[in-house]
């Protein structure tokens, strides 16, 4: 006879796909994921600890995984410092933020507003645009490193502050998922409103932009990923030291061209890794669930 | 006069679309398409940025497959070896992971996801302090000091600096790191598939997860699993920088962990060849194109 506890545990509903409740079945896949989980966040969790340790722990030998004495000496640390060439770390710290922000906001704004076009507008070219961004969805920045500097130096963008943002925003991932998410709503919607005498203005603003908050919120993260963690156009476009990003001044601390720095240094460049990466776990924790429901649209045809 | 009373109609009618698409439009052209295009043409000229691009026909071709030794001894094998164990692994270990995690309930589900997805928003400059203290050639090394205290080994190894030993943790490091908006995709497309869909295929036979795998769960989200390809195809590619950082040094120890992007790097911004530079560009973007239409052969949905 079966007892009632094993009865709730497993039940049809509990089994297979998007289950409600625990069900024996699902043990293993808890035995195979709880060892790897653990494994995968061994790396995370030593940005914390580390970040944390008094020098003597940080030397130690054997060398310790977990902080015992935490402190906040290396972010105090960090932040009186100044880097070689005199620019104090607020500086960079503050040039990431400011360019995250603004790269973050303009980016909803360009790719919406092309997404809506693509999405709901009818006109000549609009499946050949679409096909070309599917395409570009492959696009690899890294490869046309070289052409960008000469199109950027050109432009006369070489060390300004647009640099930082500007080539960002053109983002074929952002485009794609805000149009397929845009498709989702129906265009009765948007008659509806015509009818009523909405411009298009006002249909982006009032109807469009409201019911796509999911898929803004993706575009954010993304756009902020790869805003804040960026120090590849301070080293390659940039000249001016209080230009730079903290990821950039990040990357000098851990330079092995600076040998001595890298013993002195290892303290801050672990409080300086914390700051790196808090933001983003952050940001997704908050926004996961609006993710999710971005990427259920995703699918690529 | 007729003209211009169609071009007013043509504004009235697509002049509205057109300006909602200008700022993306303008920016893509500026960054994506012109950069794609001036690779392109560079790469059949000598030019050293001093002077002005010289056509020279094939020749970066040429000389990059009959002459350089170092990419077709070191570059080129390392980013196959790389791209193929990386692309396909971290791919198949998403989906995997993305089809475990779908049968499980909602709050294990996003904690595990959470937890899977998080290195993937790591960046390289964040990670070095990392991987530089965890793979330290000497004995206070965490990984050295765990092997000398199991007598594993019998001195410090000098993990990042050793050709032998470069690729492996580029690859560990890379496919660690793997998780990323496709598994995000494939997640949600599992758990988006109709689960009357399982039903029917039990009722028809289908009694094992393999089968159920393969003929129910994949077919029915080609698109994300399409998605999916086309993002680790891109990230694969644009990984390359990881054995420079963790190494420290470009070129990377005798060549080991050298990919093609470093390649670039080494022609382009140290030795200032950019039209060499280019044609190694326009080769990386053709691999590129070439895994991604294979991707597109595997899942194109029939319609």
């Amino acid at each position: 006879m079966r007892t009632n506890w094993l009865g709730r545990f497993s039940g049809v509903h509990n089994r297979g796909i998007n289950p409600k409740g625990f069900h024996v079945s699902q043990l293993k896949f808890y035995v195979i994921l709880l060892p790897l989980a653990a494994l995968m966040l061994l790396p995370i969790i030593f940005i914390f600890s580390h970040a944390f340790k008094p020098p003597d722990e940080l030397f130690a030998y054997p060398p310790r995984f977990f902080v015992v004495n935490p402190t906040f000496k290396n972010f105090t640390d960090l932040f009186s410092k100044m880097s070689n060439s005199g620019v104090p770390v607020s500086r960079y710290l503050f040039n990431s933020i400011l360019i995250t922000v603004v790269t973050v906001a303009a980016s909803i704004v360009v790719s919406s507003t092309a997404a809506y076009a693509l999405s709901k507008k009818r006109f000549g070219l609009k499946k050949a645009l679409f096909a070309i961004n599917t395409i570009a969805l492959m696009f690899v920045p890294i490869a046309v490193t070289i052409p960008r500097f000469l199109i950027i130096n050109n432009l006369g963008l070489l060390d300004t502050f647009l640099v930082h943002i500007l080539p960002g925003l053109a983002m074929p991932v952002g485009l794609f998922l805000i149009k397929q998410f845009i498709d989702g709503i129906p265009d009765e919607v948007i008659e509806a409103a015509q009818i009523d005498g909405a411009s298009d203005i006002e249909i982006y603003w009032r109807i469009i932009l409201p019911m796509i908050r999911p898929a803004l919120a993706t575009i954010a993260i993304l756009t902020f990923q790869a805003a804040w963690n960026n120090a590849d156009i301070s080293s390659t476009y940039i000249n001016t030291e209080s230009l730079k990003t903290f990821a950039f001044y990040l990357g000098t601390l851990t330079a092995t061209s600076t040998g001595a720095n890298a013993v002195a240094g290892q303290g801050i460049a672990a409080a300086a890794s914390l700051i790196m990466f808090l933001p983003n776990l952050v940001i997704f924790i908050f926004l996961q669930s609006q993710v999710m429901s971005t990427m259920s649209h995703s699918g690529l045809k | 006069m007729l003209n211009k009373l169609t071009i007013q109609k043509w504004l009235e009618k697509e002049g509205s679309a057109y300006s909602f698409l200008a700022m993306y439009a303008l920016l893509f052209i500026v960054f994506i398409i012109v950069p794609v295009l001036v690779a392109f043409l560079l790469s059949f000229t000598f030019f050293d940025t001093i002077q002005f691009p010289s056509f020279i026909g094939l020749k970066n071709y040429i000389v990059l497959l009959t002459q350089d030794d170092i990419f077709m001894k070191y570059v080129l094998p390392n980013t196959i070896q790389f791209a193929l164990i990386v692309g396909p692994g971290g791919y198949a270990l998403s989906f995997l992971l993305a089809w475990m995690l779908a049968q499980l309930p909602k709050l294990p589900r996003t904690l595990f996801a959470l937890i899977l997805y998080s290195p993937s928003m790591t960046s390289g400059v964040a990670m070095t302090v990392v991987w530089k203290t965890f793979f330290s050639g000497d004995q206070n090394g965490y990984l050295n000091s765990f092997l000398l205290g199991l007598n594993a080994i019998p001195e410090p190894i000098q993990w990042l600096q050793s050709p032998q030993y470069l690729m492996t943790i580029m690859i560990l490091v890379t496919l660690w790191s793997s998780m990323g908006i496709g598994f995000l995709a494939m997640l949600a497309g599992i758990l988006e598939i109709n689960p009357e869909l399982y039903e029917a295929a039990s009722l028809d036979g289908i009694n094992n997860r393999l089968q159920e795998i393969f003929y129910i769960t994949i077919p029915s989200m080609k698109p994300q699993m399409l998605f999916g390809a086309v993002m680790a195809i891109v990230s694969t590619f644009q990984a390359g920088a990881i054995g420079v950082i963790l190494s420290g040094a470009n070129p990377t120890p005798q060549y080991a962990g050298q990919l093609i992007v470093n390649h670039i790097e080494d022609y382009g911004f140290l030795r200032y060849e950019m039209g060499y530079a280019a044609a190694v560009s326009v080769v990386l973007l053709m691999m590129v194109l070439f895994f991604t239409r294979l991707a597109n052969r595997l899942f194109a949905s029939e319609e």
